[in-house]
């Protein structure tokens, strides 16, 4: 399907829903959203403010279904949306947003302007104003099956590798298990140890668990890009292996958009409820820590404090299991200021981490500069987080700023300290 | 036309005017609006203590944490022309006696040289925000023509009416007419600028209230 400017219009059309009318009606332009953005923050560029960047689906609002824009519009006084415009935004609707949904929480009016963004990206996506990196892991997603291209016999053997390591069984394609496990590429790649952290714990736990061959990628990145149909097609390989193989659950890595993508976004996408529950990783295991399953042998010692992922708290609503996880097996934890849902991104999520220009990743870099007040304004040389998207962007900004702090994952945490 | 016919003019068929266009403008803006309706969401809903529409209704009404620091002029000022605002629209014994007369409801007002002092906070308030906008970056770069007109056509109520009552610049009868009629100006153009804020910001924290309840977190 080839993308044009018709058709971009006509998305924007479509997404418009009395939620979007009541927060650009509403809009004072009173300008507090940008002090929520950290690319705002640390570049000090208004052109950053978040409702600045809805602009062009602001325009098609006011243009289309008010009377004083349609009148605006009849005489040639409104200035319509065209591919300039939008080839203009492309920057602030993905290099400069990560979709982390702080500028909702502190709209005076009440303004939920992530929600708008997520849908200005289903009209940039149909006018084909997307950054390459984004569109060609959507395609990889698509045709592959993973961001990556990430093909299951690799996966198979990174799998074997985990069996090997942990010298248990990790069931693939068995009907009937309690759950049903997704990974993200990236975790696959960069953090096999997930892998093995989850077998020893579903071990522990006494739980069954399954992979799917044909279903193993978490991640969506038609969300990301903002193609609801390819969104569509992407959840759908999750929703049928797990109906086929019957399991409870579906459990969701750590990676924050799989979180949005499967949980939230999923039912939506398919148009009805799942037959199965999602549930977090995380989640899971607070489960487990609250009926005692989770009992550690020892605990870590070093003053740490927490990353929480946009997706998975703030937007995602895992908000107090990090927290009491992270309790049971550190010794230091240090709450930081702006903490659970007024947590400060990584920079890098909503796909920004894909794109891969010059400017996209200077600007990722300066955006990274909350995150590292936050490390030394702690004082640690530790930060546990649980989106496999965060530790990449995470670890690139330390590489960048030569930073010696040590990132770890929770759920890997958990399971180096659990009883054996 | 003289000064006397003018004030008639303004307080019988300029107000019934203004007063028609906006409400038939309301109604319809609101229409226009919550008309759209909303997709139900089908994603099993987590649920929360303090996530909710109303919670987030309430909640908004105050600055988040750290937000106080950041912002003082829009949260202060904000505070203090709104505040200012209700007390003298609604608590200024004249204003009552307007209020009876077209609906029959009536309270006790506050003195007028209550009044006076607050019409006076809410005009500074009022200008300190002005020039916050012109010299923050981020307001002076999202200003449009609306947020000055809207601007002025708020200060224009509270400047002619402090003015009648001091009895400044222009003989009462007439200040008191370009009084009425700079509030018949607000009421006509309420529906169709940023000011509808007054009205739709109840539905706006009300559906982000919802839409995040639905996934267990309060905003």
């Amino acid at each position: 399907m080839s993308a044009t400017l018709e058709k971009g219009l006509h998305a924007l059309r479509e997404v418009i829903d009395a939620p979007i009318a009541s927060y650009f009606s509403s809009c004072v332009h009173c300008g507090l959203c940008a002090d929520a953005c950290l690319f705002h923050t640390e570049t000090g560029d208004p052109r950053y403010t978040p409702i600045y960047k809805l602009e062009p689906l602001r325009r098609v609002y006011e243009q289309e279904y008010t009377v004083l824009g349609r009148v605006k519009k009849l005489v040639g006084l409104a200035k319509p949306v065209d591919d300039a415009m939008l080839d203009a935004w492309q920057e602030l609707v993905y290099d400069s947003c990560t979709m982390c949904g702080r500028c909702s929480l502190v709209c005076p009016v009440g303004n939920d302007i992530v929600y708008m963004v997520r849908k200005l990206r289903e009209g940039m996506a149909a006018s084909g104003h997307t950054p390459d990196g984004i569109r060609s892991a959507t395609r990889r997603t698509v045709e592959i099956g993973g961001p990556m291209g990430l093909k299951w016999p690799a996966v198979a053997n990174v799998l074997r590798k985990a069996e090997e390591a942990t010298g248990l069984k990790i069931p693939v394609d068995q009907p009937g298990a309690d759950y049903l496990v997704l990974l993200s590429s990236m975790e696959i790649v960069n953090y096999p140890e997930y892998i093995e952290a989850l077998a020893k714990i579903f071990h522990k736990a006494g739980l069954t668990f399954t992979v799917s061959s044909d279903a193993f990628e978490a991640t969506n990145a038609g969300i990301q890009i903002g193609v609801s149909d390819l969104a569509r097609t992407i959840v759908t390989r999750i929703v049928e292996a797990a109906e086929r193989l019957q399991v409870k659950h579906v459990l969701s890595p750590e990676c924050g958009h799989a979180y949005m993508a499967i949980r939230w976004e999923g039912p939506n996408l398919i148009g009805r409820p799942f037959r199965f529950e999602v549930v977090h990783v995380l989640e899971l295991l607070d489960e487990l820590r609250r009926k005692g399953v989770l009992k550690m042998k020892d605990t870590f010692k070093d003053p740490l404090i927490l990353h929480d992922p946009c997706q998975i708290v703030r937007r995602g609503g895992v908000l107090d299991a990090p927290e009491q996880l992270i309790r049971q097996v550190a010794d230091n934890y240090i709450p930081v200021v702006d903490q659970q849902k007024w947590n400060w991104c990584c920079g890098g999520g909503g796909g920004a981490s894909a794109i891969h220009t010059e400017e996209a990743e200077a600007l990722r870099a300066k955006a990274f500069q909350v995150k590292k007040r936050q490390i030394e304004s702690a004082g640690v040389d530790t930060m546990v987080t649980f989106c496999a998207n965060c530790r990449i962007v995470i670890e690139e900004a330390f590489d960048h700023y030569q930073m010696d702090t040590k990132l770890l994952g929770l759920t890997e945490l958990l399971a180096e300290h659990l009883e054996d | 036309m003289d000064d006397l016919q003018l004030l008639t003019w303004a307080r019988g068929p300029g107000l019934d005017l203004a007063l028609g266009i906006f409400v038939l403008g309301v109604v319809w803006r609101l229409i226009e609006v919550y008309a759209l309706g909303r997709k139900r969401d089908l994603a099993p809903a987590r649920h929360r203590t303090g996530a909710s529409g109303l919670h987030t209704v309430l909640r908004r009404s105050m600055p988040p944490p750290g937000m106080l620091k950041t912002s003082p002029v829009s949260y202060i000022g904000g505070f203090v022309f709104h505040i200012g605002l209700a007390i003298i629209v609604l608590l200024f014994a004249p204003h009552i006696l307007l209020i009876k007369s077209l609906t029959g409801l009536s309270w006790p007002g506050l003195p007028s040289q209550f009044i006076d002092m607050v019409a006076v906070l809410t005009m500074i308030a009022m200008l300190v925000i002005l020039v916050d906008r012109i010299n923050k970056p981020v307001k002076r770069f999202l200003s449009t023509f609306g947020d000055w007109f809207a601007w002025v056509v708020t200060f224009l109520p509270v400047l002619t009416g402090w003015m009648a009552v001091q009895h400044l610049l222009l003989p009462y009868t007439l200040m008191l007419a370009l009084h009425i009629l700079s509030v018949e100006l607000l009421l006509v153009v309420l529906p169709f600028t940023k000011l509808f804020h007054a009205i739709t910001l109840f539905g706006s924290r009300w559906y982000s209230g919802k839409i995040n309840a639905h996934k267990g977190v309060p905003v």
